[in-house]
């Protein structure tokens, strides 16, 4: 079995299986500055391993959504986000609604349903690195656990980005990544989106003089 | 017929049990002669047992009809691999506990010495004869006389109120688990009316008829072996009772349980569905975490003991269920491999922790105690009892190279194996339950240092213990005995599995002697030696030469020389007995981490109280959850039925009267 | 069956480890003074201790019994035997099939449970609580070593732990992810099991915080000694058993010496980079409450049990 796939697959695996790992420190991640800093590590191995699938497969857009990867989300999102906090001064530990080691496990869970509904579909898939397909469902699903269990604006804000990111795996996964346009769209959307929060963010605290988000549901006509 | 048949042997070995009981009848206060005569003859047939059940494995199967019981329904008995498996461990683990009892039962607690030993070899009889039913009917008879005997056993001491409701709760709970037991039976005859065992197995029952008798009898079974939720019972029970009768239920009378599972799901059910191995997986699962956790915050010793008793049936179930789901997909050699962690932990778990039981029971005499929180420091008074404890203590933590360690290996091995299960589902969620049986295992360590260092280490808690003597000569026999046994199957497990590879073989069509055979006596390799092996003796071997030989060159080299002083503690000057943990204090860990599985009532002083104490009390859940509220229900609906009791004879006899005309109406041909 | 170079092997490898491990303790201690701004002690430091130890007398306390007398010397020989089975320098091991890996975290699980005992045994209030809280550590290191191993197990079809450090050396595969979620998780463990800054400080005696010193605060002399040696033994079986896991090059394998002689320098070398690291992590760590300890020891669980995971899906072992 091992000898069928090639050193490029058994890479993008790696890291893929990094990707998954970071979002699984990311849950467990108590700091909103490690926070901000594993994302962008994340964002790293993303782009490493669409690098790694444009060298395999020859395919030159791809060596553009690396190098876009690379800038937006290893380097820029993080710079502001970064800047935000020392902005908002908000370096608090971050507050979860459940216990981490619950969300962990939550999530453990989340990683079996994600292999087996991937399963299938990856089979039907036949690019090389159709393995990542099921961890990139699972990236997505733990983003989305994370923003559900934390009460903060920012690491809610990471987790949409962490989304991101494993939507973007499972497009370079299963396809070899989307058309040029889509993915510059996709781009431009998360940045603005991210600095639209970051306003948004200012407001929240003069409002609230708090970012904790649970301050929303006073906003509600009653 | 000239010759005795090892059936015949058992039977007489039954009816010797019967006697001896009724021996004890001519004269009930003379506990000299029903101690020291009686128990120590009750354990010779044990031995008797035990060795006819180890030469018959590996026979053929044995038939008896019996002339004894209802007209043209006489008793069916049969004896085969597996109930010489069960017989074997019956017989065993009997001899100790009855040698042990012979120092034990003294004058003047509870129940007269004859009824007493009336009661406990009626236990055994009946155990007995429930592993060799081979009908329905004679399956019940025995399997409510155990029930029976075992509940006036457990009430011994009934001027307790207490006992008196653990013994009631035991007795409810054993009747519904019958229930559930006899609707499973008659599922399974499937109204041919044909009531024993050879004619279930000739049945041919659709999934879900089959799955009905199935669930059935995993509850009423269940309920005997105490698998979460109808466990209720065991905690209570096994303190209320005397140290050898806990000893007895918890080592042997749990594991007949076992076999009754085995025998309906692996014999009389042919048909097999792997979802009946996944449900038995998860209640097992749930059983052994729910146990294990109970068990390291208990304070009574007994209590703890109990909980993790739950905790091991919790692992043979999972072993059940692993062995349901690879039998399923024909994967035979691997059922095989959980098959034979099964009945080894059965084997193993009936050493231990019939060690550990009666341990407490000595502890129990020499100091009048059961509370964790007074007892302490009895290696020094009592060192026969404590090292024998510790052997029970490092087998039932499940390390090497004793009894428990050797079928949580077999388990875990046939949880590697399950990736390579053709569902995918399953080849993902049954290996993670693998860590959480590694859990589980991890925390019976846990329960155990707390068991042996609150009770024999550190400082003596109470002055009172200073008077604690050690055990007397038929007790420390006794204890000897089961800890020969947790040793020899703890480092012999090879020549053990090839005896008990016979019952593998008879419900599996395949064992593992083959494979073992083909490699020493000393080596456990289930597979292949390089696959996983695991050799106990040299093990062992290795780890007492490194000890001798250690401690010989320091005193060569260097000296040997000791001297005594207080104890330094960082230099802290109070240094007496309540300094050392509390057994609250030493499961606080546990409690805190877990928190959400207990239901915890706690109270911590303040600074300003004027008495600061501190409390804790720790409940199961499941008590609130489903039994008062069940009870509650029971209470509201009898509540309803009053309206009918009248006091007016006529108006119950209209009531008869109108029965028997809606039956006449209703049941017409 | 037991060939004679298999035997010399064998004993060597027993001699080395003994003599290898207070050395390793040394140098670990060594770089830590180094990256603390320290002076260093010798990198023999810990054989002047155990000579030192075993010269002065055993001082008991009053209530000590047979147990705490036997314990170091039960420990120690478990920590000989963890060293006889792990291939730190070759896989031809006459004693390795008496031990799988499974069998090995309970040869751990035995001398664990046995210097917990020994702690409750003279009823302290620090003997207790180092007893308690090493048997917490135990408790949520144990399932998390069990399931990288279950890990490796996988990728080699076998628990045998030779057989898994041959596979690996010989994988086609250079890279598992898996091993990645694996590495971490045991790097965890070790450094809870070997009692390493973020859970425990070797080198406090503050009460709210150690864990292993509380529970060996009443041993002296020859005792003392045994499990200060015993601590260093663990330590390197801990680095050779994760060396050959996830390092496996340059073992050597068969019956050849001119292996052997290639394994030492290269053993010694791994194991220097490996105390050097360990150093670096406590140094950059600031130690744990011990509450956190178990969030720290779960995520190694989870982070085991992911890799398994991840190793049914991406590797597929079907």
């Amino acid at each position: 079995m091992s000898a069928t796939i090639s050193f490029s697959a058994q890479l993008i695996n790696l890291f893929a299986a990094l990707i998954l790992l970071l979002a699984f420190a990311m849950l467990a991640q108590r700091r909103v500055m490690q926070l901000i800093n594993l994302f962008a590590y994340q964002g790293l191995a993303l782009c490493l391993s669409t690098l790694v699938v444009a060298v395999s497969t020859g395919q030159t857009h791809l060596y553009w959504s690396a190098g876009l990867t690379l800038l937006l989300k290893a380097l820029l999102l993080p710079w502001i986000l970064h800047r935000l906090v020392r902005r908002l001064q908000v370096k608090w530990d971050v507050e979860s609604l459940i216990n981490i080691p619950t969300t962990m496990l939550v999530g453990i869970g989340l990683v079996i349903v994600a292999f087996n509904v991937a399963h299938p579909i990856s089979e039907l898939s036949s690019t090389i690195t159709r393995g990542t397909l099921a961890i990139a469902l699972a990236v997505v699903m733990l983003a989305f656990l994370m923003m559900i269990t934390r009460t903060k604006a920012i690491p809610q804000v990471v987790g949409f980005l962490a989304m991101e990111n494993g939507l973007f795996l499972a497009a370079t996964s299963a396809t070899y990544g989307m058309p040029m346009v889509v993915e510059l769209g996709i781009a431009l959307d998360v940045l603005v989106g991210a600095i639209i929060l970051g306003v948004f963010f200012f407001q929240i605290r003069e409002q609230f003089d708090s970012l904790d988000i649970r301050h929303m549901e006073r906003l509600k006509d009653n | 017929m000239s010759t005795l048949l090892p059936i015949d042997i058992l039977l007489i070995a039954a009816c010797a049990w019967l006697a001896i009981g009724l021996a004890g009848l001519v004269a009930p206060g003379n506990t000299r002669f029903i101690a020291k005569t009686l128990f120590p003859l009750g354990a010779l047939v044990g031995m008797l047992v035990g060795l006819v059940a180890l030469g018959f494995l590996g026979e053929s199967p044995e038939t008896a009809v019996l002339v004894v019981g209802l007209p043209d329904l006489p008793f069916h008995l049969r004896l085969d691999n597996l109930t010489a498996v069960f017989a074997m461990l019956l017989g065993f683990t009997s001899v100790g506990i009855s040698i042990y009892a012979a120092g034990y039962f003294r004058q003047g607690q509870g129940s007269a010495p004859g009824v007493l030993g009336l009661e406990y070899h009626v236990f055994l009889a009946s155990m007995l004869l429930v592993l060799l039913a081979d009908d329905a009917y004679a399956f019940m008879v025995a399997w409510e006389s155990m029930a029976l005997s075992s509940f006036l056993l457990v009430t011994t001491d009934h001027r307790h109120e207490e006992i008196r409701r653990a013994g009631f709760l035991y007795l409810l709970i054993a009747h519904v688990g019958a229930i559930a037991i006899l609707l499973s039976f008659g599922v399974m005859t499937s109204g041919s009316g044909d009531y024993t065992f050879a004619g279930m197995r000739a049945q041919h029952l659709s999934p879900f008829w089959a799955s009905a008798a199935y669930l059935l009898a995993l509850v009423g079974f269940g309920a005997k072996a105490g698998l979460v939720p109808i466990h209720v019972w065991l905690p209570e029970a096994h303190p209320a009772a005397p140290s050898p009768v806990s000893a007895m239920m918890s080592g042997v009378m749990l594991k007949t349980a076992i076999y009754g599972l085995l025998r309906v799901s692996f014999d009389l059910l042919g048909s097999d569905l792997w979802w009946w191995g996944v449900v038995a997986l998860a209640v097992g699962l749930v059983t052994a975490l729910f146990g294990v956790l109970y068990s390291t915050v208990q304070n009574d010793m007994k209590r703890l003991l109990a909980y993790s008793s739950i905790e091991n049936i919790g692992l043979i179930v999972v072993g059940i269920g692993l062995t349901l789901i690879f039998h399923a997909y024909r994967m035979e050699a691997l059922a095989a491999l959980a098959m034979t962690a099964v009945l080894y932990h059965c084997l193993a778990h009936a050493g231990f922790k019939s060690l550990l039981f009666l341990c407490t029971g000595s502890v129990l005499h020499a100091t009048k105690e059961r509370s964790l929180g007074k007892l302490g420091g009895l290696i020094h008074r009592m060192p026969w009892v404590a090292w024998l404890a510790l052997a029970g203590v490092i087998a039932s933590a499940g390390l090497p190279p004793l009894s428990g360690f050797v079928s949580e290996w077999l388990l875990l091995q046939s949880f590697l194996f399950s990736p390579g299960l053709p569902h995918p589902w399953l080849n993902m969620v049954v290996p993670v339950a693998a860590a959480l049986v590694a859990l589980v295992a991890a925390l019976a360590g846990f329960a155990m240092v707390k068991f042996f260092g609150i009770i024999f280490l550190g400082q003596m808690r109470e002055p009172a213990l200073k008077d604690a003597h050690d055990a007397g000569t038929w007790e420390k026999v006794g204890l000897s005995w089961l800890a020969l046994l947790t040793l020899l199957l703890g480092i012999l497990p090879s020549t053990v599995i090839s005896r008990i590879d016979a019952a593998t073989h008879q419900l599996l069509g395949v064992g593992l002697a083959d494979k073992l055979n083909e490699q020493g006596w000393w080596m456990l390799a289930p597979i292949s030696p390089e696959r996983a092996s695991y050799e106990p003796l040299i093990f062992l071997v290795t780890i007492a030469a490194t000890l001798l030989l250690g401690r010989w060159l320091v005193r060569r080299l260097y000296h040997g020389r000791v001297r005594r002083t207080a104890a330094w503690d960082c230099g802290y000057w109070f240094q007496g007995p309540r300094a050392q943990d509390t057994a609250e204090g030493f499961s606080q860990p546990i409690r805190r981490i877990f928190d959400v599985m207990f239901r915890l009532e706690m109270h911590l002083p303040t600074a300003r109280d004027s008495k600061p104490y501190y409390s804790v009390k720790v409940e199961d859940h499941f008590w609130y959850w489903l039994y008062l509220p069940l009870a509650r229900l029971v209470s509201a609906v009898s509540g309803l039925v009053t309206a009918v009791q009248g006091g007016r004879i006529a108006v119950y006899l209209l009531y008869s009267f109108l029965t028997l005309l809606g039956l006449l109406l209703v049941a017409r041909p | 069956m037991i060939s004679i170079s298999g035997l010399i092997g064998q004993i060597f490898a027993i001699a080395l480890a003994l003599l290898l491990a207070p050395v390793l303790s040394g140098w670990v201690g060594q770089c830590r003074a180094w990256f603390q701004n320290r002076t260093a002690p010798p990198l023999l430091q810990p054989y002047y201790m155990l000579h030192k130890l075993f010269h002065k007398d055993v001082v008991l306390a009053h209530g000590a019994s047979s147990l705490f007398r036997s314990a170091p010397f039960v420990v120690f020989g478990c920590m000989v035997l963890a060293c006889a089975i792990i291939p730190a320098l070759s896989t031809d091991l006459p004693l390795a099939p008496a031990a799988d890996a499974l069998a090995l975290v309970g040869v751990f699980g035995l001398a664990r449970v046995f210097i917990s005992l020994a702690a409750m045994d003279v009823g302290t209030s620090f003997g207790t609580l180092g007893g308690r809280r090493e048997m917490l550590v135990g408790f949520l290191a144990e399932p998390a070593l069990l399931m990288v191993i279950f890990t490796l197990a996988m990728i080699a079809q076998s628990t045998s732990v030779t057989t898994i450090v041959e596979t690996l050396a010989h994988r086609e595969f250079l890279v598992f992810p898996s091993l990645a979620f694996a590495g971490i998780a045991f790097t965890m463990v070790s450094l809870a099991e070997n009692a390493r800054v973020p859970v425990d400080n070797p080198a406090t005696h503050l009460e709210l915080t150690m864990i292993h010193e509380a529970m060996i605060l009443e041993y002296s002399g020859r005792h003392l000694a045994l499990i200060e040696w015993a601590a260093s033994l663990k330590l390197y079986a801990y680095s050779c058993l994760g060396l050959a896991l996830f390092f496996p090059w340059g073992i050597a394998e068969g019956e050849r010496f001119s292996g052997l002689l290639l394994a030492i320098p290269m053993l010694v070398l791994k194991l220097a980079i490996g105390g050097f690291l360990l150093a670096g992590i406590e140094t950059i760590n600031a130690k744990l409450r011990i509450f956190r300890a178990p969030e720290f020891l779960g995520t190694a669980f989870m982070l085991a049990v992911l890799g398994l995971l991840v190793r049914l899906m991406l590797e597929g072992s079907a």
